[in-house]
């Protein structure tokens, strides 16, 4: 998903050449065919996420769309009051790229969980915010991002990430593309762990439980319509986040009930705080919350 | 290079923020005071901008950093036309544009700030994009010794040398005052030029009230070929009133009707 999303990057600043790419110092094996292609378009600015966030607000105020580059916590809290003031305040185009979102750096210990980050940023205001789940997502959001010349943050996971979607799938922002179509629980997923959405609705189906699969590739806007059509239509609803469920997709899909006075049997898949201490592989860490299934079974 | 009277400019800059302060009963009127000269000698004519196009592609960027001086930046700007001059009596006024920390909702400003820190990487910005296309206008920070404590700035500072910007100007308002005592008792900052000596900038040091030396400097060629420039200006906070001037108390504090006064009368007898 990393690769793919640089070729797109590549591709759409070749058309462009006001586009930028900095990097605070990461992106090695990454970044290179960019810098090599586009010297001009890129500089690493060294080790400083916070001087990269203001060089990126001034080049932005020059006229450059601005593309940072990132492992998760790194270009977003560590710069959090620089993408506040100088880019969002200001309604710039600069699209921040982190890599390794949610628990895809596990081992690396907890300053490398990228599990906060959607939910702060979607408070920013002017920011658009997108959790893609598969390359096919990722590669066709970072081009929207771009043309929409606002502040965005695109969340990307570390690389190998499966497809998902058909190809061919179209895949907007602010849509939700249903995978599944079940009828008695939806289950509404955000990134790459979509894929266990999917794995947990064949195995509800094994246990005579008919469940929806939708991925929201945009967290902010969220496909609201979509949200509220599945609660009228089924009898329970369980948003799965790869991120604090504090604060995060959940939180915004719940929000979103209960403004409407919606209120089916509704829960929340995702990170706790019983999870910052822990060390391991991505597939170690979310094994960790425990089963989707068993989640959703007991919604019902 | 047109260089109209500045001295007189400061003056007026000076009376606009007395006004405006105590109008509004707002704090920082010392902070404006030290930077009045800088202010005139860069709107007087060091600067390359046109009112009637504050857009225009070509002008020269100047980022306020320590955004609380608010007042004598639109002072400045009012003076030179890009706001009337009447506007100025709606500082810090509820519905209106001229708020406490620069703003861009104000012809003219390049930047809002006011939490400190973030106005030399945005400068370098600007400075890195002129470089990369060529262009000829320049970047102008001014910045507090107060908020060098913060670490962005350093950042910048490193990334600005490292990229030969020599198209990026930092000014120091260097009052040696900060907001809770004496930069020497709090941080302290000597010795400051040294500082940007060996971070492999150009560096000037002067007095920050001289217009003369001020505009030389801001005119001539950068000290150290390609790369940025510090000029690190000595100032005193509250410069011009002699019950202001360095007074802690005055960062914080707006003239009453009979201060204002006063303050006015000595801008007078110098005029």
């Amino acid at each position: 998903m990393r690769t793919e999303t640089i070729d797109a990057l590549t591709a759409y600043a070749h058309a462009n050449p006001d586009v930028m790419l900095l990097t605070a110092d990461l992106g090695y094996s990454v970044l290179e065919r960019f810098a090599e292609a586009l010297p001009t378009q890129y500089a690493n600015v060294g080790v400083c996420e916070q001087a990269m966030v203001g060089i990126a607000a001034g080049l932005a105020l020059s006229g450059r769309r601005v593309v940072l580059y990132s492992i998760a916590n790194f270009p977003t809290l560590r710069c959090l009051e620089q993408l506040r003031n100088d880019v969002c305040y200001h309604n710039l185009p600069v699209t921040v790229i982190s890599v390794g979102g949610g628990l895809a750096y596990g081992a690396q210990g907890y300053t490398h969980h990228g599990v906060e980050d959607l939910g702060i940023m979607a408070m920013l205001p002017n920011m658009v915010v997108a959790c893609p789940a598969d390359p096919l997502e990722a590669m066709a959001l970072l081009p929207q991002l771009l043309d929409r010349r606002c502040p965005a943050y695109l969340r990307l996971g570390r690389s190998g990430e499966p497809a998902l979607h058909a190809p061919g799938t179209v895949i907007e922002l602010a849509r939700a593309v249903t995978l599944r179509a079940g009828t008695d629980i939806a289950l509404l997923a955000t990134g790459p762990i979509l894929g266990r959405a999917l794995s947990a609705a064949d195995a509800l189906a094994g246990r005579g439980i008919s469940a929806s699969v939708l991925s929201f590739p945009g967290f902010r806007p969220l496909d609201e319509a979509a949200v509220l059509e599945v609660a009228r239509s089924h009898r329970a609803i369980l948003t799965i986040e790869e991120h604090n469920i504090s604060g995060g997709f959940g939180s915004r899909v719940a929000d979103l009930l209960l403004t409407h006075g919606l209120s089916p049997r509704f829960g929340k898949f995702g990170v706790t705080d019983a999870l910052s201490g822990q060390i391991g592989s991505q597939a170690w860490l979310l094994d960790r919350l425990g089963s989707i299934e068993d989640h959703a079974a007991r919604l019902l | 290079m047109k260089q109209i009277d500045t001295e007189a400019l400061a003056r007026r800059l000076r009376r606009h923020a007395l006004r405006m302060t105590h109008r509004a009963r707002a704090s920082h009127v010392g902070s404006c005071l030290s930077m009045a000269d800088i202010m005139a000698v860069l709107y007087g004519g060091i600067m390359r901008i046109d009112s009637t196009r504050p857009d225009w592609t070509e002008r020269d960027r100047l980022i306020v950093s320590k955004g609380h001086a608010a007042a004598i930046v639109y002072a400045a700007l009012a003076e030179k036309g890009f706001l009337p001059l009447a506007e100025l009596d709606t500082y810090s006024a509820d519905g209106g544009r001229l708020a406490g920390h620069v703003t861009t909702m104000v012809p003219g400003v390049e930047l809002s700030t006011g939490s400190l820190g973030h106005g030399l990487p945005v400068a370098a910005g600007m400075a890195l994009a002129a470089q990369r296309s060529g262009a000829s206008w320049r970047s102008f920070c001014v910045v507090s010794d107060g908020e060098l404590d913060e670490g962005s700035n350093w950042e910048a500072i490193q990334f600005a040398q490292h990229f030969r910007l020599s198209n990026l100007t930092l000014i120091v308002d260097y009052n040696k005052i900060q907001s809770f005592g004496s930069v020497a008792e709090v941080s302290d900052l000597h010795p400051l030029a040294e500082k940007f000596r060996a971070f492999n900038w150009g560096v000037h040091e002067l007095d920050g009230h001289d217009h003369a030396a001020l505009v030389e400097t801001l005119s001539g060629p950068p000290p150290r070929e390609g790369r940025p420039t510090a000029i690190v200006a000595h100032t005193i906070k509250g410069k011009g009133i002699s019950f202001m001037e360095g007074q802690l108390l005055w960062h914080y504090r707006n003239p009453d009707v009979a201060q204002l006064e006063a303050a006015l009368a000595e801008l007078e007898e110098v005029a």
